[in-house]
This record gives structure tokens, C-alpha cells and sequence, in this order.
């Protein structure tokens, strides 16, 4: 036998293994599939389909993330319960405030007006509040067109005219934080020295600040009473609580993962319709509430009768800063 | 009329991204989005599968309603589809859809993140159909030249299939019927609900026994 005999002996002896056990190679391609099975336990897919989070080879990290369910109930939220409860507490409010209009109308200054003005407000403090105030106003109607757009808005004007108002409002709502979080940080920095809780607030909230007291007897109040320093810390806290989740929201990812996104939303919302509610109740007091209210923040000063009634202790203080100073009113002391 | 899905079989990946790389190349998909992408679970150890995922094209798309300009709308095959001239970029979207489907250009949204992109099943959008308009939108638009999605087309191991949902499931069924098991027809009840199975199966439905 020559070397080729045996070479094709060979051959051929491998080509007659090869097709006698092609059977049982098919089956076993059959029996056996690309990833062999694992127990049930070890693979994920097998699983209830809960958060799946594996690994992916591109640079984006959160698209790990496989399935999300909690994705159900941020859109329960954003579609029904975000708008029930800013509606609710918005329209609550206004039905509450005319409700006490009706039963009160505005409240006068019992001894009507003197002609004499006390400064109240400095430019300082009016620039500081304005500031924020016009913020904020944008910023809560750019946030309630996002919000009750789709189906207020939408069915009125269409969808084209309402993408240019949505995208307008996105943009206005995003830099108006700027303005709104340095008015915050002013109004924080002067007023808080005469926002801190002492004891006639008690005696303030007890009688609610002689609300409904029609004779004008009201309770004593330094340069801010219980009523306006509960607005003030509810602006602060909520303010700063808006200002904070809002820049989070502004970046998306950079400190959270989608569930903290989703939660950072749900706050930003319930927040910012507490807020809304809260604003509402302030406006309505400073303006058709109150006789001589608006002038404060307005002009920056008082009527003489209006500082007497509301703020007897802080006018006490006024005069005799005024006596001390050769006769000329005083500012107050942060707008100097 | 064909109800079109996609299905992955996760037990036929084998992670070759071919899927991923067909998708960014037929779309011209921009650096550093993913309309589809290949997740690994258990990179490694016992047990380890990987799975092909983009938009599912779901049934009560929860997109569509968180969508604050309402852009999203569904094709008579039931391919969710977004019209570009309406989104405003906010990214609602992204948060709440369970598979992390939509994609921005931008990643930080100081004004916007720009227009949303995501899976078309190769559709297109809302354009003139294979329009240069709507090429640079969306996308190629291979449904209205009577071609399925490249991804699926792509498969060398047939793990990822798309077209009408009943013929998926049929196949899927046959695959699992010989394997002896099978995960169930994967993100199949989180997309179309447990009722919306044509006559295919999720996870614990008859059939399968191992899901």
C-alpha cells in the first residue's frame, strides 16, 4: 500500500464516521441550543417581569436598564394625579378666597386713610420681591401649560400653535429660574431677621390676625406678622425645594438614575401646586383683600392708620428711629 | 391587517450587535444614540443572556400618554410613530417608557434636548413615504418598499424577529415546543397587556411551562 492508499483510507474512514453519526450531531444541535439552559433560577428572563438591569457596550449607562415598570406609575402621575392635585388645590383656593370675599369683601382701615405715608419698603426690598414674584408668576403659567395643555389647550388652538407655546414655555420656564432663585436668595438674606417666630405670633394665629374681627381690633405685630412669616418660610423652603429639584430636572441624569428623575418630577409637581395655592392666597391679600396692602410693596410705603392697625409695634419702632434720626423717616435698616 | 412586533429570543443571542450596528447605519443614527441596543444579563456567570431591545411598538404606548403636545400616533399595523415638528424635547417620554426606547440628541435639557428619536420599525414617520424629508428625520422607511426592519433582517442566529405578531409567536412557540422551555416572549406582557398575546404567549402562559 502506497502513502496515497493510506491517505485515502483515511479519508475516507473519517468521511464514514462523519456520516454515520450526522444523526445524532443534528440531534444533539437540536437538544442543545446556542446558550445552553441553566437552571431557571439563574436566568433573569425566566424570571417576573420586574426592573431587569444587565450590561450594554455602549457609553450610554442607563439604557442597562431593561424593563422599568415604575415607568406605569410615574405616567399615572403625570397624566392624572399631577393634575388633579394642582387643579384642586389652584381652583380650591379660588373658590375659598371668593368665598371669603364674599362673606368679608375687603378689609378697610377702620379709621380710613390718614394722607401720612410711612416708609415700608425699600427699592432694595421691592427689586428683591418683584424679582422673584414676576419669576415665579411666569414660571407657574409656563408650568401649568405644560401640565393642562394637552387637553386645555390643544383642543382651542390646535397642535401645531400649541407645540410653538409649549416650546416657548419650556425655555422661559428653564431661565427664569435664574432670575427667581437670586430674588429668593435676597428676599432670604434681609427678611429673615424679622421672620423669626416670637411669642405675639401665637396671640396673631390665635385670633388669625383679627381676620374676622369687623370693629379693627387686631393683635400686635412687629414689622411682620405670623401670617406673613408663615408666606415667608413657605416661600423659602418651597422656593428653595423648586430651585433645586427644577436644576436637577434641568440636567437629567447628571446626579440620579430614572427613578430619581422620576421622583425629582413628582416633588417639582407637588410642590410646586402647593406653592401655586399658597401664591394665590398671598396675592389676594396684598391686593382686593386688604385696603392699603398693595401700597407696601408697591410705592414702598404705608398709610399711617394701615401701619397702626396691622403693625402697631413695628410703627412704634418706626417713630422713634425716625425721632432719633433729626426728624427724617428711616429706612429700613437692610435697604441702607 | 398585520399587527407588527418584535421578538427576541434570548436564547438564541449570542450579543454580535449586528442588530445595533444595522440599525445606526441604515438611519444614519447620530454618535452616541441607540435606537436599539443589547443588553447583557449576568455578564459572565451561570445563567447569562443577552437580548436585543429598542422600541416595542407597545399597545397603549405610555409615551404617547405622558407626551405633553400629544406628537405620538399609532399606524394602521400598530407601529408607534412620533412626529419631529411637534415634539418639544422634554423627555417625558424616556421616563416613562419601560423598555428606555427614546433617545435625545442633547444630554442636558438647559432649553432643550432636542427632538426625540427612537425606533420607526423602520417606517419612517409622518412624511411623504421614502421622501429625502423624511429619510432625514426618521429614517429610512423599509414597510413602505415591502421590506421588515434590517435589524431582524440582519439576525445571522434568527434570535431577533419582526413582523406580524402571530407569526412571531407561532415561531417562538415551535422553538420552545423542541427546546423543551422557554422565557416567554420577552417585554411581550409588558407591551400589549396579558389580554393581547394573538396566539402567542408571555411569561406563565400555557405552553411553555418554564415561564
Amino acid at each position: 500500500m502506497t502513502r496515497h492508499h493510506r491517505h485515502l483510507l483515511i479519508h475516507l474512514l473519517v468521511l464514514a464516521v462523519l456520516v454515520l453519526a450526522a444523526p445524532a450531531v443534528r440531534a444533539q444541535l437540536y437538544q442543545n441550543p446556542v446558550n445552553p439552559p441553566a437552571t431557571k433560577e439563574q436566568v433573569p428572563l425566566y424570571q417576573p417581569q420586574e426592573k431587569l438591569v444587565g450590561t450594554v457596550s455602549i457609553p450610554d449607562e442607563k439604557l442597562s436598564v431593561l424593563v422599568q415598570p415604575e415607568g406605569r406609575e410615574w405616567r399615572e402621575f403625570r397624566s392624572y394625579w399631577l393634575r388633579v392635585v394642582a387643579g384642586t388645590l389652584a381652583l380650591g383656593m379660588l373658590a375659598a378666597l371668593t368665598l371669603f370675599y364674599l362673606f368679608r369683601g375687603t378689609i378697610r382701615i377702620s379709621k380710613g386713610r390718614s394722607g401720612r405715608w410711612v416708609p415700608r419698603f425699600g427699592g432694595f426690598d421691592r427689586f428683591a420681591h418683584w424679582t422673584t414674584a414676576v419669576s415665579f408668576l411666569i414660571m407657574a403659567i409656563t408650568g401649568l401649560i405644560i401640565t393642562f395643555g394637552r387637553p386645555l389647550l390643544i383642543p382651542l388652538i390646535g397642535h401645531e400653535a400649541f407645540t410653538s407655546t409649549a416650546y416657548a414655555s419650556t425655555f422661559l420656564h428653564n431661565f427664569f429660574a435664574i432670575p427667581f432663585t437670586l430674588g429668593l436668595i435676597l428676599i432670604f438674606v434681609i427678611w429673615i431677621r424679622d421672620n423669626l417666630p416670637e411669642k405675639a405670633d401665637l396671640v396673631w394665629l390665635r385670633t388669625l390676625g383679627g381676620v374676622l374681627n369687623k370693629a379693627g381690633e387686631h393683635p400686635e405685630a412687629g414689622r411682620f406678622n405670623a401670617g406673613q412669616k408663615l408666606i415667608f418660610w413657605a416661600v423659602v423652603f418651597g422656593g428653595f425645594a423648586l430651585a433645586v429639584s427644577g436644576v436637577l430636572l434641568m440636567l437629567p441624569f447628571s446626579v440620579t438614575g430614572i427613578g430619581g428623575m422620576q421622583i425629582l418630577h413628582v416633588l417639582h409637581g407637588l410642590i410646586a401646586s402647593l406653592m401655586i395655592a399658597v401664591i394665590i392666597a398671598h396675592i389676594y391679600i396684598g391686593t382686593i383683600g386688604m385696603e392699603g396692602a398693595f401700597d407696601a410693596m408697591g410705592r414702598g410705603v404705608v398709610d399711617e392708620n394701615w401701619a397702626k392697625e396691622h403693625h402697631s409695634r413695628w410703627y412704634e419702632e418706626q417713630i422713634l428711629a425716625m425721632r432719633a434720626n433729626d426728624g427724617r423717616p428711616v429706612h429700613h435698616r437692610a435697604a441702607e | 391587517m398585520a399587527r407588527m412586533k418584535f421578538l427576541c429570543d434570548a436564547e438564541r443571542c449570542i450579543e454580535c450587535n449586528a442588530c445595533v450596528t444595522a440599525c445606526k447605519n441604515e438611519h444614519e443614527i447620530p454618535w452616541g444614540m441607540n435606537r436599539r441596543r443589547l443588553i447583557t444579563l449576568k455578564d459572565g456567570v451561570p445563567g447569562e443572556r443577552s437580548i436585543s431591545m429598542a422600541c416595542m411598538h407597545c399597545n397603549d404606548p405610555p409615551c404617547a400618554g405622558v407626551c405633553p403636545v400629544d406628537c405620538f400616533y399609532q399606524t394602521a399595523d400598530g407601529v408607534v410613530l412620533h412626529n419631529k415638528d411637534l415634539c418639544i424635547g422634554c423627555g417625558y417620554c424616556f421616563y416613562a417608557c419601560p423598555f428606555g426606547a427614546p433617545q435625545y440628541p442633547q444630554t442636558t435639557n438647559f432649553g432643550s434636548r432636542g427632538k426625540m428619536d427612537k425606533c420607526t420599525f423602520c417606517t419612517g414617520g409622518p412624511e411623504v413615504d421614502n421622501s429625502p424629508e423624511e429619510y432625514q428625520k426618521y429614517g429610512s422607511n423599509r414597510l413602505a418598499e415591502g421590506k421588515l426592519p434590517l435589524c431582524a433582517e440582519m439576525c445571522s442566529t434568527r434570535a431577533l424577529m419582526a413582523g406580524d405578531g402571530d407569526v412571531l409567536a407561532d415561531i417562538y412557540q415551535e422553538r420552545s415546543l423542541r427546546r423543551g422551555y422557554g422565557s416567554g416572549a420577552y417585554g411581550w406582557s409588558t407591551a400589549y397587556g396579558n389580554a393581547d398575546k394573538g396566539r402567542a404567549f408571555g411569561p406563565g402562559a400555557s405552553g411553555t411551562k418554564g415561564s
